[in-house]
């Protein structure tokens, strides 16, 4: 009964995301309401679309399963996960909305000209894309297998091939609508359940048992607990704005103004919805305690209404909630597929392909190897394997946003320097903790969580090397900087410029 | 028979003395096309004056515009102040010639000094006219001990090359301006056709619906205000369809339900800088083809579509189509063909963000005209 209930809903959700990838949302808009064509996006529904491709696998399922397992210190995933908007609100988003870039390769270049600096910044969009889809597809595998008794692959190789009809057809390409409408998906898969669970409790007369361990309540329990919690505040709170999937969806806003406003609302949509993850560890705790030793915490979520409620409504919640997880695989999943497909695309593959072409050969690309990855890789805690992708964006991609929009002294070497060697440490702490490598004592732990000392090396080694740099600050960037700073409204000179002089001018670009 | 094997050790074959001089001299010259392709200045002249004495093989070479030094390589660079009177000699009497040490003296401790000091080997100087468009904008100067035949005629060569890349200087920013002038004739040149119509149309709706003729004449007035008064070379995506919706809204009074129009635009690509008036061309276009010719009524249809990292753009018209070749030939900016500005704009596009950026146009005759535009949503340099 649950298995075709739950098979129901995952259908349909895949179904809806197909006829909407392919079809696209045609929207035709004829003489009658000529200028409702140029109304832009809102605040408000641009904030919602970043919701729905933000909120992954991770948030949907690992926070609750991290909390299950580890207690409140792990409330640092989704603290962190929220807080990175607070730092992408005040230092990043306005400036990076004036610069008129789309993806962070095209920050790269505007703001250091150098295409050097670019090819670094594209093949680090693929590798923390390539990272944050794994636990897309983990996440897949685990949902269908703990529900219908499948084997891991099968969810996997399900999410994966949808992402791949989707960005081979066309689809999913920053649709603000069909994004929006995921998260406002996400948040009634996830809230609905929990408040017929939460009544239960109460009419369980409220029990407590197992809450009250001290190891589960107490903070920075547990060897080099200091370390592992700075180190994972680090990389969430600076990561966030390194990913590349989000970042592009601020192009949308209309001026540096209304991204601010974007990301205000962001904020309290994310506030709102990471209450309910952890609604569902603590409950996991109280009935759900068994899954810890058995390992398959990642799956709490999809128990408790079964566990609690049973019969019609257990199972109709148990479809509810398998629904909204593939919801939100497949969103975050399809936006770091495109995100991907169009840096190798536009940087990595053969410009004598055709551009439809070359897409779909970088979705395939993309979406191949990483499932290939997902397979070779150790079942790492989703929501931990995800926080590890903002562990590479915090050293790679937040430097070079932060010391570009806020130093002019950013040269082409410094800021290509710090991400390379940013990016090499980072990521091979990754990949290795990723493949199954635990060393003993300090060593694990700086592989577990190494953004405590990988990103103040590539912020010294940015600085560093830009100093010692001979060739100093690239040619225009007095006039990149008021690009930047200066509101949109303001009527200033922002230099003007020959794209056809400026090409043949400035011997570091070539 | 086969290939001894110690033959693959020998370094390759790089062709005889001669060819490897000739290699030797075209990778010389083409080091300093880049500068002079800027034209002759200071900085180019800097650039490339080094390569002109090594390509010459002087101890020192010179580049003057028509009365002062630019720049100066090689040995006695004292002599530089006083290359003038040497340049505008040579800019009298338009030809090469070869100068004795005596007009240019050494400067020396004595009041009067020796013409030559005796460390200084620059004994005479030939110096070549650079000539852009039959007159003189500069000089080469180069200086030697002994000014053979042979270097007199290599120096008068290599002022005929710079002369050449100079030309193809001239020319690029001729082209630049022209560009610039197009777009300023474009903006001023809002069809006098399309005007007087505007303007009767809207005289045949003062009586008989007031408000509306107070709303197309407030439309009128902000379609001219953009097409006329608008800053710099760029402008949004969004800003553009507001003046190709007022636009449509003028000729649908006129035309009435003889002309159909579909929008359908991406919200997500309004941000998109693009070059100003680069689609209101094409619109008009296909309103003048989707009726001319046609008893029925005709449809224009204006897509904006998101495709990650660029904007795909499509204006297309059900009219009657035109013949691919004189497409091509209005591209290829032939001034006889009446399409408007569509060279232009092509050429436009494509110097702001790329060859593979310029316009794809399909087109039968009798099957319509579907114009497609792809702008990629960053390109370094364009901002509006």
């Amino acid at each position: 009964m649950t298995t075709i209930a739950v098979v129901v809903s995952i259908s349909l959700v895949i179904a809806l995301t197909l006829t909407i990838g392919v079809f696209g949302l045609r929207v035709s808009r004829t003489t009658s309401d000529f200028f409702v064509a140029s109304r832009r996006v809102g605040p408000f529904l641009n904030a919602s679309a970043i919701g729905g491709e933000y909120l992954s696998a991770a948030s949907f399922l690992g926070v609750a399963g991290l909390v299950l397992v580890r207690g409140v210190d792990m409330l640092w995933y989704p603290i962190g996960w929220t807080a990175g908007y607070l730092l992408l609100l005040v230092l990043v988003a306005a400036p990076l909305r004036r610069s008129g870039a789309y993806t962070l390769p095209d920050f790269a270049e505007f703001r250091v000209e150098s295409q050097t600096a670019r090819q670094v910044a594209s093949w680090l969009v693929c590798l923390i894309g390539a990272l944050y889809l794994v636990p897309q597809f983990q996440g897949a595998g685990l949902t269908l297998s703990a529900l219908t008794g499948a084997p891991t692959w099968v969810g996997a190789f399900l999410v994966a091939s949808v992402v791949l009809i989707n960005v081979a057809g066309g689809g999913m390409r920053s649709i603000t609508l069909v994004q929006a409408f995921q998260y406002w998906l996400k948040l009634c898969a996830l809230l609905v359940p929990v408040i017929a669970l939460w009544l239960s409790w109460r009419g369980d007369g409220a029990p407590t048992s197992h809450v009250h361990a001290v190891d589960w309540v107490e903070p920075l329990q547990g060897p080099r607990a200091t370390y592992l919690t700075y180190s994972l505040i680090l990389a969430t709170f600076l990561g966030t704005m390194g990913l590349p999937h989000v970042v592009v969806r601020f192009y949308t806003n209309p001026d540096g103004r209304t991204a601010r406003r974007t990301t205000v609302v962001v904020l309290a949509l994310l506030s709102v919805f990471y209450l309910l993850p952890t609604a569902y560890g603590v409950l996991g705790r109280i009935y759900a305690s068994d899954l810890v030793a058995s390992g398959r915490t990642d799956s709490v979520v999809l128990e408790l209404p079964h566990r609690m409620l049973g019969g019609a409504s257990g199972t109709l919640l148990t479809a509810l909630l398998a629904g909204g997880a593939f919801a939100a695989f497949l969103s975050t999943a399809s936006g770091l597929a495109v995100s991907i497909s169009g840096v190798l695309s536009q940087d990595v593959l053969s410009h004598r392909l055709h551009p439809v072409t070359a897409f779909r050969i970088g979705g395939v690309i993309a979406t191949a190897g990483t499932l290939a990855l997902t397979l070779g890789t150790q079942g790492l805690p989703v929501a931990h394997a995800v926080e590890l992708a903002f562990a590479v964006a915090a050293s790679t991609f937040c430097p070079l946003l932060l010391l570009g929009i806020w130093w002019r002294g950013l040269t082409a070497r410094g800021a290509v320097a710090g991400m390379l060697v940013g990016g090499v440490l980072s990521g091979s702490a990754v990949l290795a903790v990723m493949v199954g490598a635990q060393p003993e004592g300090w060593a694990g732990a700086l592989l577990a969580q190494p953004a405590l000392l990988t990103v103040p090396l590539a912020f010294l080694l940015m600085i560093g090397v830009s100093v010692a740099d001979p060739a100093g600050p690239p040619l225009h960037v007095g006039r990149a900087m008021v690009r930047l700073h200066l509101p949109e409204a303001l009527e200033v000179d922002r230099g003007t410029y020959h794209p056809m002089a400026g090409r043949s001018a400035d011997p570091r670009s070539i | 028979m086969p290939m001894p094997r110690w033959r693959l050790f020998r370094p390759r074959d790089l062709g005889s003395q001669a060819d490897r001089a000739a290699f030797r001299t075209l990778h010389t010259a083409s080091l300093m096309t880049s500068a002079l392709r800027t034209g002759l200045n200071v900085r180019s002249a800097e650039r490339s004056v080094r390569h002109l004495a090594n390509l010459l093989g002087c101890p020192a070479v010179s580049l003057t515009d028509t009365s002062h030094p630019l720049a100066w390589h090689g040995r006695g660079s004292e002599h530089a102040a006083q290359v003038g009177p040497l340049a505008e000699k040579c800019v009298a009497d338009g030809k090469t010639s070869v100068h004795d040490h005596r007009e240019f003296p050494c400067a020396g401790p004595t009041p009067t000094p020796p013409t030559a000091q005796p460390g200084c080997t620059l004994r005479q100087a030939i110096v070549a006219p650079l000539t852009v468009e039959d007159s003189i904008v500069g000089t080469l100067m180069a200086f030697t001990p002994h000014a053979s035949a042979a270097l007199v005629r290599a120096t008068d060569e290599a002022a005929r090359w710079v002369s050449g890349q100079l030309e193809l200087a001239e020319l690029d920013a001729a082209r630049t301006t022209r560009m610039e002038a197009e777009v300023r004739a474009l903006r001023a040149q809002i069809s006098p056709h399309f005007v007087y119509n505007a303007l009767t149309t809207i005289a045949s709706f003062v009586r008989t619906d007031p408000d509306r003729a107070r709303q197309l004449i407030l439309e009128f007035a902000d379609f001219t205000r953009y097409s006329f008064q608008r800053a710099g070379s760029y402008t949004t995506l969004e800003d553009e369809l507001r003046s190709i919706e007022r636009y449509l809204v003028l000729e649908q009074a006129r035309f009435g339900d003889r002309l159909g129009v579909v929008l359908r635009i991406a919200p997500e690509v309004l941000g998109v800088t693009i070059p100003v008036l680069s689609l209101q061309p094409l619109v008009e276009n296909g309103v003048r083809h989707g009726l001319a010719g046609k008893d029925g009524p005709g449809s224009i249809t204006i897509l904006a579509e998101d495709n990650d990292y660029e904007a795909v753009i499509t204006v297309e018209d059900d009219g009657v189509g035109e013949d691919p070749e004189r497409v091509r030939r209005a591209l290829a900016g032939d001034e006889s063909m009446d399409s408007i500005g569509l060279g232009n704009v092509d050429e436009r596009l494509r110097s702001a963000f790329g060859d593979e950026y310029g316009l794809v146009v399909e087109t039968a005759p009798g099957a319509g005209t579907k114009v497609t535009v792809r702008v990629p949503k960053f390109a370094a340099g364009v901002y509006s």
